[in-house]
């Protein structure tokens, strides 16, 4: 499959909250979706910041991409079911766009264990992280 | 005329008054795309809703709502419970937030979350909550996280 492809599909995938919020398919990076969320009033937090929900939740939609993505290549299509999450704010969002990749630490055959970052600038200077642990069923 | 709304964000050390500040910091921004509203509050806890919408949707095929507004209700809940347990506006920031998906909300269902701020010192802020979809004893989620208060000059 093509780039423009793979992000043309991993678009289409994303659920009713993602596509409302505003979070766009740019590339594939490093075998994972790259995310976008252009700042805007719905993801304003305190004046001028972006709202660590919003970032909380492009983080998640990161994350459970680049999973997808590692599951479709070993030929698994399982139902993804959150168990936990952690998010880690370093820096305050400001208003411009935000970007976030998701890492597959371990995909074992029940859980999964994910990482994700978002950045603006620089993606050295990340303003949060996340880790999350997934069940998989059904696979 | 009106009285005039209370200015938002309130000053750093003003009083804080959750019903009214609510619809002020849940009528706009991020709280308002969500559309929380508050409902009650305490001494030290407050609770805030999260009404089901359609494109609020993380599951299209159950109506499951994503779990990224549930982490924004519950950061707003457990940030406000902050202020309410000091009576006092003080600028903060999330250091970190923790959040155990307990179950699935139903579809339809308004989300409720339940937070409290169980220690506060003058550079830090302990929290936790619960969510849940109309039984506090059957909860969708539960969360823990500190706040930083902000420097302010």
């Amino acid at each position: 499959m093509s780039e423009a492809d793979e992000v043309a599909r991993v678009a289409a995938g994303l659920p009713p909250y993602a596509v409302s919020l505003g979070i766009g398919v740019e590339r594939i990076e490093a075998g994972a979706p790259l995310l976008t969320l252009d700042f805007a009033e719905k993801v304003h937090g305190r004046p001028g910041f972006l709202h660590g929900g919003a970032i909380g939740g492009l983080l998640e939609m990161a994350a459970i991409a680049a999973l997808r993505m590692a599951l479709a290549e070993r030929g698994a299509v399982p139902r993804l079911k959150p168990v936990n999450m952690t998010v880690e704010f370093l820096r305050g969002g400001t208003d411009r766009r935000t970007y976030a990749l998701g890492r597959v630490t371990r995909a074992g055959r029940r859980i999964a264990n994910v990482s994700a970052e978002a950045w603006q600038d620089d993606p050295a200077r990340p303003i949060a992280t996340a880790w999350m642990n997934v069940l998989l069923s059904g696979a | 005329m009106s009285d005039p709304l209370p200015a938002f964000p309130p000053a750093p050390g003003a009083p804080f008054d959750p019903a009214a500040v609510s619809s002020l910091m849940n009528g706009r921004g991020h709280g308002g795309f969500v559309g929380l509203r508050y409902l009650a509050h305490g001494d030290d806890w407050i609770e805030v809703a999260l009404p089901w919408r359609a494109d609020l949707v993380g599951v299209p095929e159950t109506g499951v709502l994503a779990s990224g507004p549930i982490i924004t209700l519950l950061d707003n809940a457990t940030s406000m419970s902050v202020w309410v347990r000091s009576g006092a506006f003080r600028p903060q920031a999330t250091l970190d937030l923790r959040l155990d998906y307990v179950r699935a909300a139903i579809p339809g269902k308004t989300v409720i979350a339940r937070a409290e701020c169980y220690r506060l010192t003058r550079s830090a802020a302990f929290v936790r909550g619960l969510a849940h979809d109309g039984d506090p004893a059957d909860p969708v989620a539960h969360a823990a996280g500190v706040f930083m208060a902000m420097e302010t000059a």
